[in-house]
């Protein structure tokens, strides 16, 4: 499976991601955002960091650069995008998914190991977890509060879209599981067509087990099922 | 051609930021009743038909300056 990896300036999670994707088999691509043809991908990263210096609004400034016209036609054509964190916002920026991260709730940067469930487990990145599984895994934000509007969340519900949710150790999603504020506890979400997933949390961090846990492998799995 | 643009966050959507601000000048002795924060840019453009400016204006607002989801905009001339 062939998957690119787009690198802004200010990425800081692409080399964690391209580690990952190779230790999972993909044959990876680093491709700067300056470029204007994407290399023929099944898979297409969106990683995190602090993408121009997270100027004007978090990934608002990526979510115009040159490679993202290619982004879209790609995603447009079914080609599989994962956004993780900085790229989860960068998509809410290009509109290929809705709504918008919003500063934490406490203000704060937030970087730790949390818990999050697996809502829906039937599509590409994720038939290799069980349904509401929890998974340990890493997060590292200022802007994760997801917030969108009262229709798009009926939406998100009715059709599955929600793809995680902060929880606690024993599954239970409420308030004080919830790390950032984010509307009903979203930690990540799909688009109608399920092939683009947006999410706060690192799963390229969580792939090996000297360094952090394996929760993480069975996103890239999934992707090679 | 100069105007400025100023972006405040939508009604229903929470400011933590205002929040904190709003908090401190409390602690300074200081009563208001509420506060939210905001964003401002001026923008010179070379343009000399007023209304077409204000077109374009409108458009970088809305390509890329403010979010629509959570903000909103005012432009004024300078």
């Amino acid at each position: 499976m062939k998957s690119s990896v787009i690198v802004f300036p200010g990425s800081n999670c692409d080399r964690d991601i391209g580690v990952a994707l190779e230790k999972m088999q993909f044959k990876n691509q680093m491709i700067w955002h300056k470029e204007t043809k994407l290399p023929k991908s099944d898979l297409i990263v969106l990683p995190g960091g602090f993408s121009y210096g997270d100027y004007l609004r978090s990934g608002a400034i990526a979510g115009k650069s040159l490679i993202i016209d290619e982004v879209v036609k790609a995603a447009n054509d079914g080609c599989l995008i994962l956004g993780i964190c900085n790229g989860f916002q960068i998509l809410t920026e290009t509109g290929l998914l809705k709504g918008t991260l919003l500063r934490n709730k406490n203000l704060k940067f937030i970087n730790k190991d949390i818990q999050i469930k697996v809502i829906n487990n039937k599509t590409k990145f994720s038939n290799k977890y069980k349904k509401n599984q929890v998974l340990k895994i890493n997060i590292a934000h200022n802007e994760g509060n997801y917030f969108t509007d009262s229709k798009h969340l009926q939406d998100l519900k009715e059709n599955n879209l929600i793809a995680f949710k902060y929880c606690d150790r024993k599954g239970s999603v409420n308030d004080q599981s919830n790390p950032n504020g984010s509307l009903e506890n979203i930690a990540g979400i799909y688009n109608s067509n399920k092939n683009i997933l947006g999410m706060m949390p690192h799963p390229e961090r969580m792939v090996d087990e000297l360094i952090s846990n394996t929760d993480g492998i069975n996103l890239f799995s999934s992707l090679l099922n | 051609m100069k105007f400025s643009v100023t972006v405040t966050l939508k009604k229903d959507v929470l400011d933590p930021q205002g929040k904190v601000v709003q908090n401190s000048l409390l602690n300074l002795g200081m009563n208001l009743e509420n506060i939210r924060q905001g964003k401002y840019f001026e923008l010179e453009i070379n343009e000399k038909d007023q209304v077409k400016a204000e077109k374009k204006i409108d458009d970088m607002c809305k390509k890329l300056l403010v979010n629509l989801i959570i903000e909103d905009y005012k432009v004024n001339k300078l």
